[in-house]
């Protein structure tokens, strides 16, 4: 039998549960607790694409040091469902913990003997109090956070408050919970003393951050960003930013005066319909946005071609999951990166952004309009399930109050009066953006036709192919000048002086933060650059040329980023050494550590022979 | 529409409405369809139905699918914003456009390939939604500019040029139109102009979804014996229900019609429409009389036309979404942006 494990503010707790019981809600409490403790965490839902009855599973790392991607390893594991059992068992780190309701018996071979048992025979005490089944069901949640948080030494104060805060509407439900809550309070004090290593202790790391998730932060940034149009399909995991959407503007956008939404949204038929709305809003001057992830961007490619070459402004949210075709659903991936570099037949290139997290979300969702409409184009905010559909721990959002938006190249009523020239697609500022009108703007000037198939400069049909290059030419130009205004790249250099660098985007930054800070420890150093968006700059190409080695970090089998930094930069492949996890799990800073350190101690012992 | 390009000078005797425009100022560009093709009898009597109604030619955005209808927007009201979107897909780009700016008219025109099959998804649903606007489907039965292939609204046993039999059941996008939600639908054939353009103008001026099927032949391949969108077909089997007349405020009654035969329907803008009925059970405020009326006459080869149906207490998709009066394109940051004390309220609850 390994030591037990013994840790203060560093562990991670996996729950086990049935889809729809319930235990969702019951589980966050517990890890907002840990937070209002001052201690970091870093939650993560793992479930099925099912409604009711299937295996679901809540992690919840606790991290002093503040790291918030996934660790990797579990050291106590919440058993509630029979269903994963074994497999549960099996995931316990040696010297960890299983928590598990013991009012039935189950027989010793399907235990470990390296693992230790905490038995609580929850069934038993929910029954014996309360007689309505879906009572017991619930309850039976609460009395587990109560009996973990005697267990780890969360303040029961911290508890009762948030249960207080989360009825605060329902009071009536306040008193039950915390009844149910001290029931496991007290047993796991009478009956479980000394059985857990793992503790939470006060401390101040989180500071003035929120605990927020993507799809959340999303809707958000949409709102201040100033979308009025949202068009959108359900489909997971993109739904709840159309549905945060709604929620933020019925909050924020309805005039006090006369009770009518200053917005409007519309769920549409299918996704097709969904970006067609969205293009021909952002036609007429509003901003504009749909939500969606792979399936719905394969559905809406030819669309996307023609909003690239009718230089429409409209922003597109992709919230990626794990591909191909129906795929994993509820599972995280950076697979849809080509689908949406180069979406739609023809020649196209498409602006894409790649939030580290919801914070950077919130920024990105609302820049992505500014951008929309200074390029005139779709831009992609890149995100996916990871950060949207789980709470994360990031800076508070921020704002300010001064800022305008960019509504980018608009010809109004008075520039035509004045006399100003106005061909649609015409670059007469020489960053090859042309002017627009919006319609209805002006009796006698200004009109235009909108359409997909070729035109010259003035927005007329033709056929003739040097007037059909010169605007093909000029969109790579406009391409240009798209580098210039999309979010740098964040460049970190090393403490010390190395060959190697690494390449990351997305919700891979905190496992990063963490295998950097790990490797640094090892001697390893590595300089290192963020992508933000696509396309890249010259800072981008000039890093990799700066460095022998590039550790490409990414969440999809055919390293993807790979294929467009190549591409895109005129860099040699071979300088490039992918490190790819796409099993559908967030990538850990385990993974990148073993892959980072494998390869670096390799080559260092190569050039020692 | 044009058929020949016309010298820029204009006439100091022509024709002008109360806006002191031409005839001229709601034309377009030269037409590239066949001569004697329908679509550009339907161009003319949009031409002339804003011109009649006074409209200012900007304030009307002009959508369309893909193919020949769909190439017909360039061919009238050349002020106006034009969109020639993707196959099937003008229903949702209007829709955006129009959830962005309420105060335009819309008017999408598409044909009864992009309508009936690829994008037939988008036009019922466009309809339920109850966006305002005058959607005029221009069918002729075939893929035009594909060269005479069946469409999904010929009749079973039509003919293709060919000699080939259409075995599928026809679609009927105005009994469609009626059977989700559209608030005034008709039907005509552009070989009559005096039944289109009242249609067209009453449709404008209705506030809701309107759909305006027009049986518009194809002189190309759709045209010939054996078609059942052929000219001479159409003629002989139309059945008008009614003619209309849009009558302003003050209009005087000129002409006289036997008592119980006329009805007079006001519009939401103070004129209203005179039906003057040729079958005098018919009631186009009746839906479901409409709809078994127009499956009857279907069934006995006759093409029903005119006012088929006209909800009076008609509202449409921004009602349901309850939007503020202003156009949702006119709002700016501070209509738009919570602000920072907004935002550290929402901070402070994610705590």
């Amino acid at each position: 039998m390994p030591t037990p494990v013994k840790s203060i503010n560093d562990f991670v707790v996996k729950f086990a549960n049935v889809n729809g019981s319930g235990s969702a809600s019951a589980n966050e409490m517990f890890a907002r607790s840990i937070l209002r403790m001052g201690v970091p965490v870093a939650s993560r839902n793992i479930f099925p694409s099912n409604i009711q009855g299937l295996p679901t599973w809540y992690e919840v790392r606790v991290s002093g040091h503040g790291w918030l991607g996934r660790r990797g390893g579990v050291d106590l594991m919440v058993a509630m469902n029979p269903q994963t059992w074994d497999k549960d068992v099996a995931s316990v780190d040696p010297g960890g913990y299983l928590f598990y309701d013991s009012s039935r018996p189950i027989p010793a071979s399907k235990f470990r003997d390296d693992i230790n048992v905490i038995r609580m025979p929850l069934t038993e005490i929910c029954n014996a109090v309360y007689s309505d089944p879906r009572q017991r069901q619930l309850f039976k949640n609460i009395i587990y956070i109560g009996a973990l948080a005697q267990l780890l030494g969360i303040e029961p104060d911290v508890l009762e408050n948030l249960i207080g805060e989360q009825y605060k509407s329902k009071p009536a439900l306040i008193a039950p919970n915390h009844q149910a809550l001290r029931m496991g309070h007290d047993y796991a004090r009478d009956n479980l003393a000394g059985a857990c290593g793992l503790k939470v202790t006060r401390a101040d790391g989180v500071k003035d951050r929120i605990f927020v998730n993507g799809n959340d932060a999303a809707g958000l940034g949409c709102v201040y960003g100033g979308a009025t149009v949202a068009a959108w399909y359900p489909i997971t995991p993109s739904t709840s930013v159309a549905e945060a959407f709604a929620k933020h503007c019925k909050k924020y956008r309805v005039d006090p005066a006369t009770g009518k939404n200053k917005f409007a949204i519309v769920q549409a038929e299918d996704e097709i319909s969904a970006i067609g709305a969205v293009i021909g809003a952002g036609w007429n001057g509003a901003r504009a946005f749909t939500a969606t992830s792979g399936p719905g961007v394969s559905l809406m490619q030819e669309f996307l071609g023609l909003a690239y070459f009718a230089e429409i402004p409209m922003v597109l949210i992709d919230v990626q999951r794990g591909g191909p075709s129906t795929g994993m659903p509820t599972r995280t991936q950076q697979a849809d990166l080509i689908l949406a570099a180069y979406a739609s037949h023809g020649d196209t290139k498409h602006v894409m952004l790649f939030p580290q997290d919801p914070r950077e979300l919130f920024e990105f969702a609302a820049q992505a309009f500014d951008l929309a409409e200074r390029l005139q184009t779709p831009i992609f905010v890149m995100e996916d399930l990871d950060i949207g559909m789980n709470e994360w721990l990031c800076e508070p959002f921020a704002w300010d109050d001064a800022r305008k938006y960019d509504r980018g190249k608009i010809m109004t009523a008075d520039d035509l009066d004045a006399g100003k020239l106005f061909g649609r697609y015409l670059d007469v500022d020489g960053d090859a953006i042309g002017y627009r009108t919006l319609p209805g703007t002006h009796p006698s000037k200004g009109a235009y036709f909108t359409r997909g198939s070729s035109h010259d400069k003035m927005a007329k049909y033709t056929e003739e192919g040097d007037a059909y290059q010169e605007v093909m030419q000029r969109l790579l130009r406009k391409f240009e000048t798209a580098k210039s205004l999309v979010p740098a790249p964040v460049i970190h250099q090393a403490a010390e002086k190395t060959g190697y660098g690494v390449i990351y985007f997305g919700s891979t930054a905190p496992a990063m933060d963490e295998a950097l800070a790990a490797l640094k420890e090892e001697g390893l150093h590595l300089n290192t650059l963020r992508l933000r968006a696509f396309p890249f700059s010259e800072a981008v190409s000039d890093f990799i040329n700066a460095h022998e080695q590039i550790f490409l970090v990414e969440q999809n089998r055919d390293a993807q980023m790979r294929m467009l930094l190549v591409n895109e930069c005129g860099v040699d492949p071979a300088r490039f050494i992918s490190i790819l996890n796409y099993d559908g799990t967030p990538i850990t800073a385990r993974f990148i550590i073993s892959q980072i350190a494998g390869r670096m101690t390799m080559t260092s012992r190569e050039a020692a022979e | 529409m044009t058929y020949i390009v016309k010298p820029k000078l204009r006439h100091p005797a022509l024709p002008v409405n109360k806006l002191g425009f031409t005839h001229r100022d709601y034309e377009g560009t030269v037409s590239t369809l066949c001569a004697g093709c329908g679509h550009d009898s339907i161009s003319a009597a949009i031409i002339q139905a804003c011109f009649e109604l006074a409209i200012e030619p900007h304030r009307v955005a002009k959508l369309s699918g893909i193919g020949c209808s769909s190439k017909t927007p360039t061919y009238f009201l050349g002020q106006s914003h034009g969109f020639n979107s993707v196959h099937g897909r003008m229903p949702s780009v209007l829709t955006g456009a129009n959830m962005a700016n309420k105060d335009l008219i819309y008017l999408g025109v598409s044909g009864d390939g992009d309508s009936a099959s690829i994008g037939l998804g988008q036009f019922v649903h466009c309809i339920r939604r109850g966006v305002n606007m005058v959607y005029i489907c221009e069918n002729n039965g075939v893929y035009g500019l594909t060269k005479g292939q069946f469409s999904a609204t010929a009749d079973k046993g039509s003919k293709s040029k060919g000699g080939a039999s259409n075995m599928d059941t026809p679609l009927d996008l105005a009994s469609m139109a009626m059977m989700v939600g559209a608030s005034f639908v008709g039907r005509s054939f552009s070989g009559d102009k005096e039944q289109m353009v009242p249609l067209i103008m009453a449709a404008m001026r209705h506030p809701g979804p309107c759909f305006i099927d027009i049986v518009s032949p194809c002189v190309a391949f759709n045209n010939h014996a054996g078609s059942t969108k052929a000219y001479d077909f159409v003629r002989a089997h139309n059945e008008a229900v009614n003619r209309l007349d849009i009558m302003e405020p003050r209009d005087p009654i000129t002409v006289e019609y036997a008592p119980g035969t006329t009805e007079e329907v006001a519009l939401h803008d103070g004129s209203s429409l005179r039906l003057a009925k040729l079958d005098a059970d018919y009631d186009p405020s009746d839906r479901i009389m409409a709809m078994a009326y127009l499956q009857a006459k279907a069934a006995r080869n006759e093409l029903v036309t005119g006012l088929i149906y006209m909800d009076r207490h008609a509202t449409d998709m921004h009602a349901n979404l309850n939007t503020v009066d202003v156009p949702l394109n006119g709002l700016s940051e501070k209509d738009l942006c919570p602000g920072t004390k907004a935002l550290d309220a929402f901070n402070a609850s994610h705590r």
